[in-house]
């Protein structure tokens, strides 16, 4: 990872010397800050308090090239309020080359697949929901991968071939932070090694059929959220247990709106018999959507997503007692409301999930305000709701946090 | 016969068949001939645009982009938009794919999470990037959406003008819409929108007109919204007609990575 960044590095240096006529530099001061309005605090003090996220970033994007080939470096100078952390964050970092019918990406870069708003079953890429549930901005819900992406073009069918040799989780909120449901302690992750038979591959086919947008996805890789193994009575170990997707989606115009449809094969390799309640069994998830504008600059759109696990019947047998139970088939239901105005420099949003399985939801009003072309403002809350304490959103019920974020683009 | 003559002369010089009836079903040919010189120049273009999006206040906001633009066949069109400036569009990219009598298909180009997500287009009444131009001003109304009627004519900036009105048959923001169009380049020199209580709100002015590859070219056009007094005014900084651009550009590839050649 570090020689990958460092190597990239010293190409970007190189291409910015011969390249240096056709530079760009431009980037964005930020501070965001999101704190708790449930009056508890965590458990943990180093870390604890109202606060679940504050801070500053500065943004420097430096993009150049010429011809067939060209770069770009975004990273992220973050200063952490709350654990007094400063670092720097490759955001991306990345090396093109185009040819005739074919793109090559090399490099740090952020990937996104599918077509679920929020949702996601094709798109296996690193995601971070701590950034999510303590309100920054959205774009922070996706993470870079180190991988290599080969891309070939075709009026037949398009492709897209992406290998990552790190392996990188998901970035879930961290029990410093969050209440959440986390009934023993975590001694250790056991990431897979960075070997050459643990590189992640993913394809995706697509072309356009009958004026719908249809793509095909294959991955083999890892699960991305970790399996739990208990090392003790009150300890536990994670680890990321192998698993194959095999998947679709098409999307167009329907009924006067935006009609979409993706649906994916979840292969737990390492339990297919369903037996094993630490790793999770294969599951078929899916997922329709559809948006509409119903007025002058307002869009709705609706999500029904479901989650069918497959050995069911294994799965409940093998549960220890008193482990939180999830349904045969788990749902959700989003719904994103978007109006605009004053020029498109207002805008008042809201998205919210529901499950009427594990009834519990996660609502998100959001109001942002561009003050000038380079200045825009964000406020929001993040609610979070539930019956029981042990579900997906409901383990989340205590950490309803008002967030707002201030951005100076240059 | 020479009695009728008389009559027709007088009846004319009286204004009882006046120039409106003459013209009466002349006025959709006019617009449809507006439209393609106003819409469809060429066989594709290429422009690096500049609107300015100006407040009562005089507070300014701009918007910077390429459009380029091919012609389909039957009145189909694909456009390419690629956002320069402000910051927060920047690197963001849009493809529609115009279609004549069917919904346009629209993706955008979401940089910072490297998403291309396919649109809802239903209403071209709405604002193009927060300017007071909507999709439709930009793109072309169909023009069956309308009931055409040829009201007079008139002289603007010299030039002599055929004068139209446009009534939408479904509701719109604006019932009526007047359009003074040049005689002799079939350029719309003026739009007037009315709204529902029959008040003026918003003007379209063509304020210049250059000849690009020799044909004529708005290269400065303002949409003024009368009642808020904002307005937004579009420079064409450059424009180049038959470039050659390939039907390739208007692709998911090219919406995820500009195509250099052409942006620049």
């Amino acid at each position: 990872m570090k020689t990958l960044l460092f190597t990239i590095t010293i190409i970007l240096t190189i291409s910015c010397a011969s390249y240096a006529q056709d530079i760009t530099f431009h980037g964005f001061i930020q501070s965001n800050i999101s704190s708790r309005i449930t009056g508890k605090e965590t458990p943990d003090p180093s870390e604890g308090g109202d606060f679940l996220s504050g801070g500053d970033k500065i943004r420097a994007e430096v993009t150049g090239g010429s011809g067939d080939s060209d770069f770009a470096l975004k990273a992220d100078l973050v200063h952490d309020s709350i654990s007094g952390n400063d670092e720097v964050n490759i955001r991306e970092g990345y090396i093109d080359y185009r040819s005739t019918n074919y793109d090559l990406r090399i490099g740090r870069q952020i990937i996104t697949w599918g077509i679920g708003d929020l949702l996601f079953i094709n798109d296996i890429y690193p995601k971070n929901y701590s950034a999510l549930f303590s309100g920054q901005p959205m774009e922070y819900l996706k993470t870079g991968s180190d991988a290599i992406k080969i891309a070939s073009y075709s009026d037949t069918i398009s492709t897209e071939l992406v290998i990552i040799p790190f392996f990188e989780p998901y970035t879930l909120p961290d029990p410093k932070r969050f209440f959440m449901y986390s009934p023993m302690t975590i001694i250790n992750s056991e990431k897979p090694r960075n070997e050459l038979e643990n590189t992640e591959t993913a394809l995706r086919l697509y072309r356009q059929i009958q004026g719908f947008d249809t793509t095909i996805y294959v991955y083999r890789g890892f699960y991305k959220t970790p399996g739990m193994r208990p090392a003790s009575l009150t300890e536990a170990v994670l680890f990321y247990p192998h698993l194959s997707v095999y998947g679709f989606s098409v999307q167009g115009n329907f009924a006067n709106g935006v009609l979409g449809i993706e649906g994916g094969y979840y292969d737990s390799r390492d339990d297919r018999n369903g037996d094993d309640f630490t790793t999770p069994n294969s599951a078929t998830k899916y997922i329709l959507g559809y948006s509409r504008q119903f007025w002058t600059d307002f869009t709705a759109g609706v999500q029904y997503y479901g989650e069918y696990m497959h050995q069911y019947n294994n799965y409940e047998s093998s549960l220890p007692a008193g482990m939180p139970k999830t349904d045969n088939l788990h749902q959700l239901i989003t719904l994103r409301l978007t109006q605009m105005l004053k020029y498109n420099t207002l805008r008042l949003s809201l998205f919210s999930f529901y499950s009427p399985d594990d009834k519990d939801c996660f609502i998100i009003p959001e109001i942002r305000y561009n003050i000038t072309d380079s200045l825009w403002t964000e406020a929001g809350f993040n609610f979070f709701g539930g019956k029981d304490t042990m579900t997906f959103f409901g383990q989340f019920d205590k950490n309803d946090n008002l967030f707002a974020t201030l951005r100076y683009e240059f | 016969m020479k009695r009728y003559l008389i009559q027709l002369i007088l009846l004319l010089m009286t204004g009882l068949i006046s120039p409106a009836v003459l013209h009466a079903e002349d006025a959709v040919e006019i617009v449809k001939k507006s439209q393609e010189v106003f819409f469809y120049p060429g066989k594709d273009m290429q422009a690096r645009v500049k609107m300015s999006l100006i407040a009562k206040t005089g507070a300014q906001r701009l918007r910077e982009l390429t459009m380029l633009r091919k012609n389909g066949s039957g009145g189909d069109q694909k456009y390419f938009m690629y956002f320069h400036n402000p910051g927060d569009v920047r690197g963001m990219a849009f493809l529609v794919n115009k279609y004549s009598g069917k919904d346009d298909d629209r993706w955008l180009f979401i940089p910072s999470i490297n998403l291309v997500n396919r649109i809802a287009a239903r209403d071209s009444r709405s604002s193009f990037v927060g300017s007071d131009f909507t999709y439709e001003d930009v793109s072309g109304r169909d023009i069956d959406a309308d009931t055409h009627k040829y009201l007079k004519e008139d002289t603007i900036q010299g030039k002599p003008c055929h004068v139209i009105e446009s009534t939408p048959k479904s509701t719109t923001e604006y019932t009526r819409k007047v359009s003074w169009i040049d005689k002799t380049t079939y350029i719309p020199l003026k739009d007037e929108y009315y709204d529902i209580q029959g008040a003026l709100y918003k003007t379209f002015t063509a304020d210049k007109i250059e000849t690009v590859n020799g044909l004529p070219a708005v290269t400065k056009r303002t949409m003024v919204n009368v009642k808020s007094g904002h307005r937004t005014e579009v420079v064409f900084e450059s424009i180049a007609y038959n470039v050659g651009i390939g039907d390739d550009v208007f692709s998911e590839r090219y919406l995820r990575k500009p195509p250099e050649k052409w942006i620049k």
